[in-house]
């Protein structure tokens, strides 16, 4: 008895692989209808946070260049400005980072961008609900302070539609 | 006179009738955490690494997309293919690919489905943002991007 339990055991150690996907979920946005016109975006320039991808994976952040070890900062003050550098954005709530990438830029950049990005709002969410609730944003366990964080800091991403002109 | 019986030394031996009561259990629990991989993958799958990274809870309710250049280079050449289910698919087959698997859930769980892209590092933008627009085509907007973690 115990022989064939063995073998069993040994057999199914062997064809285990314990796999769990991980990954940056993403909410992709819907397409827009045939007779639909483009929508105008209102937004005040100074609000959006420009961050462009060349071919070579080099940054441009709002017209500069600089390097993908500064955007989860650049973004931060961005986003944390409140009016202060005429620059960056009025208020978080307002604040938009615009990502636009090259049809030759490595899915290993965009997925850095996406992920300094999505580093910027999780730190400054971090830091508010540590303050406000002793616990980070994470570990909230009640929704209405998970609606008060978000609501503070909403994670406004968006992403250039892909030229088909071109 | 009494007989004095020298105490035993040797250890009793361990019991083993409860052996395989624990073979069994141990059994169990890799039947049930074995995932047998029905796909086998025709493309390097290098995944990009990401502090950001969250689980995908539901593994019933997750779709997987491979991108990146075959493995077999010689015969398929180096340019980055699409791999839907065990074969080389089209960029246009996303569609189709999508209905076949949303037809298998419950309808009330359609707009459940995450659909987690595993693409290669190695892999340009290009082909990814053609596979992104093909999803929205079919309002298959919840997506993944299949990272591993990484520490800061």
């Amino acid at each position: 008895m115990a022989d064939i339990a063995f073998l069993l055991l040994i057999f199914f150690l062997v064809a285990t692989t314990i796999e769990t996907d991980k990954g940056i979920l993403r909410k992709l946005p819907p397409m827009p209808q045939e007779d639909q016109p483009p929508i105008e975006i209102k937004a005040n320039m100074r609000n959006v946070l420009f961050v462009w991808v060349n071919q070579n994976d080099e940054l441009l952040v709002k017209g500069e260049p600089a390097r993908i070890e500064e955007l989860r900062q650049i973004t931060k003050s961005f986003i944390d400005n409140n009016g202060v550098n005429p620059k960056y954005s009025v208020s978080p709530q307002e604040a938009i980072v615009s990502l636009k990438n090259d049809i030759g830029t490595s899915y290993n950049m965009y997925i850095q961008v996406q992920n300094e990005v999505a580093a910027a709002y999780r730190e400054l969410r971090d830091a508010l609900s540590l303050k406000l609730y002793g616990k980070k944003f994470m570990d909230l366990e009640d929704e209405k302070h998970v609606k008060k964080i978000k609501a503070e800091y909403p994670m406004r991403v968006s992403e250039a539609e892909p030229n088909v002109s071109e | 006179m009494a007989k004095f019986n020298k105490p035993k030394k040797e250890l009793p031996a361990i019991q083993t009738s409860s052996l395989p009561d624990i073979v069994f259990m141990l059994i169990f629990f890799f039947m049930v955490a074995t995932v047998i991989r029905q796909q086998s993958l025709l493309v390097k799958n290098k995944l990009p690494q990401a502090t950001e990274v969250t689980k995908v809870k539901n593994k019933s309710l997750t779709e997987y997309l491979y991108v990146g250049s075959p493995k077999k280079d010689e015969e398929f050449g180096t340019a980055p293919r699409l791999q839907l289910g065990d074969k080389f698919a089209d960029v246009t087959d996303v569609g189709a690919f999508v209905e076949t698997k949303r037809a298998v859930v419950d309808p009330k769980l359609k707009n459940k489905i995450t659909w987690s892209l595993k693409v290669d590092v190695e892999t340009k933008m290009g082909i990814v943002t053609d596979v992104k627009q093909e999803l929205r085509k079919v309002d298959a907007l919840k997506i993944n991007y299949s990272s591993r973690e990484r520490a800061e």
